[in-house]
């Protein structure tokens, strides 16, 4: 049993966060935080602000209210959700690898194979699969030698085989560099088993804790149903959202 | 060379200075989707004109104020969530209309605009060469310190943010750049002739580049090309001389389109 996790020291946390995009609030009162060296998944609907809540905590977004903080001099390496480059702009993997900051031929050899994409440094990007293009994303944040890395659905269009290499390179990154992982995942089978603790997040934090708890939560089955049905449900569920608010429930176990 | 003789010199290195300044603008432009930016930035040059002539300012200082204006104006109106090509559009008409509406409205005013819409190169003075090199040394150098941050900003707003860049703040230092650029390039391009001096060469550079810095390379080498091909042809064909140069470079961009493959 990871223990150590209310100690340990907090990279990034989120307190009495809200966010309104367009008119419409997407995040009310979320309050999060994320300790060195432990994977952390968000789970949520569609339109839950899920990749609002991370692009706040990287600092691509601002809160309306509540703050973001971060450890200082916090090094952070972000993946966000889709790469849309415009077609205009000429670029090729090495040269993406040195945006912003410039590093060295061999430093970008190594983080191309550290995470499984050697030999692409000279490919546009452009041409690059969803897969290879995840992969390379990810080598740039490594570069950074990251304490955080934070993925916005890294796995989105990859195959089952695809996306269980890529958790389990992520894995991997965390057991050599001690580097933390938060992630945004819709593949609930996979976040289960791969997570030390789980955010189950609809607007507002319904319940976190780790996986076997936040399964079991009256919050997360209203949000995804129960038992192995939990993965299709979070299609399928309709955002009714009369689930009971008893959000302390869950988190209440975690922090045991 | 007896064709050098003074005033080709000085249209030459005028154009050319113009070129290599426009060449990094109009990559950056290309890539943010905001070709026609540059029109609207010129089209203020215009207004600013009318208010620099009938306020008895300097010409050049109306010309920066009123492209600065534009931009700022874009900005600021875009983030209110109204459609940026819309509000371009309306910008950049009403700047150029307000323009010649303002000149026209002056009594006594003989101001002939249509040497500032088109530019008359081969009247460049020694005075305009230097404004010319130093703004175009200016705008070069202030792309060249803000370059990594600019291109990862154009690249992903998102990555650059979590990487400690402002976004905003790099739209402003591009902004700068052009009016810089416009400011002065509007008496010897002339302004109708500025932006596609900038894009033109951009997007004729596009398929021979595999890395951003190449297609900016490819480009200022099109655009002094195609500035030099101009002066000539309008030489030997007696053409006016700003649109010889951006046919020569529209010829350039027909020229480069067979090595463009589609992604």
């Amino acid at each position: 049993m990871p223990r150590l996790r209310r100690r340990a020291v907090s990279l990034v946390a989120a307190e009495g966060v809200a966010v309104a995009l367009g008119g419409r609030p997407v995040l009310t009162d979320v309050s999060l935080s994320v300790a060195a060296g432990e994977i952390v998944t968000v789970v949520g609907p569609n339109g839950s602000g899920k990749s609002t809540l991370l692009r706040l905590l990287v600092g691509a977004l601002r809160p309306d209210a509540g703050r973001v903080r971060r450890a200082s001099g916090l090094r952070l390496g972000y993946v966000p959700q889709r790469l849309s480059l415009p077609d205009a702009l000429p670029v090729t993997v090495r040269r993406f690898l040195s945006m912003p900051r410039r590093v060295d031929d061999a430093a970008a050899a190594a983080a191309l194979a550290r995470a499984g994409c050697d030999g692409l440094a000279a490919r546009p990007m452009q041409g690059l699969s969803g897969g290879q293009t995840q992969r390379v994303l990810l080598a740039r944040a490594l570069l950074d030698r990251p304490q955080l890395l934070v993925l916005d659905e890294p796995t989105q269009g990859l195959d089952q085989p695809g996306s269980a290499a890529f958790y389990r390179l992520l894995e991997e990154l965390r057991a050599e560099t001690g580097c933390a992982v938060l992630m945004v995942s819709h593949e609930l089978h996979v976040v289960m088993a791969a997570s030390d603790r789980v955010i189950c997040l609809n607007g507002h934090v319904c319940c976190e804790g780790r996986p076997a708890q936040v399964a079991e939560a009256p919050a997360y089955r209203a949000l995804f149903g129960s038992g192995t049905g939990g993965a299709l449900a979070l299609y399928r569920h309709v955002h009714d959202h009369a689930h009971d608010h008893d959000h302390g429930h869950a988190s209440g176990h975690a922090a045991e | 060379m007896t064709l050098l003789d003074g005033f080709l010199a000085r249209a030459c290195l005028a154009a050319v200075g113009t070129a290599l300044a426009a060449a990094p603008l109009g990559c950056l432009l290309i890539w943010r989707r905001m070709a026609f930016f540059s029109d609207a930035a010129a089209h203020a040059a215009v207004l600013g004109i009318a208010v620099a002539l009938i306020a008895d300012l300097p010409l050049r200082a109306g010309v920066l104020a009123a492209a600065l204006a534009m931009a700022l104006g874009l900005a600021a109106l875009a983030r209110g969530g109204r459609p940026a090509d819309a509000v371009l559009a309306v910008l950049s008409h009403g700047a150029l209309a307000a323009g010649i509406v303002a000149v026209a409205l002056v009594p006594g005013m003989t101001v002939d605009l249509e040497a500032y819409l088109f530019g008359d190169i081969l009247t460049t003075s020694r005075t305009d060469l230097a404004v010319i090199w130093a703004g175009a040394a200016g705008v070069l150098a202030l792309l060249a310190w803000r370059w990594q941050a600019l291109l990862t900003a154009t690249l992903h707003p998102d990555l650059a943010q979590a990487a400690g860049i402002d976004p905003e703040r790099e739209r402003l230092v591009l902004t700068i750049a052009l009016a810089l650029a416009v400011t002065i390039a509007i008496e010897t391009v002339g302004a109708l002739l500025i932006a596609a001096l900038m894009v033109i060469p951009a997007a004729a550079a596009r398929p021979l580049a595999r890395t951003p810095e190449r297609m900016v390379a490819v480009a200022a080498a099109l655009g002094v090309v195609a500035a030099l091909g101009g002066i000539a042809a309008s030489w030997w064909l007696d053409a006016p001389t700003g649109p010889a140069i951006v046919c020569a470079a529209t010829a350039l961009f027909a020229a480069t389109l067979p090595f463009g493959r589609r992604a």
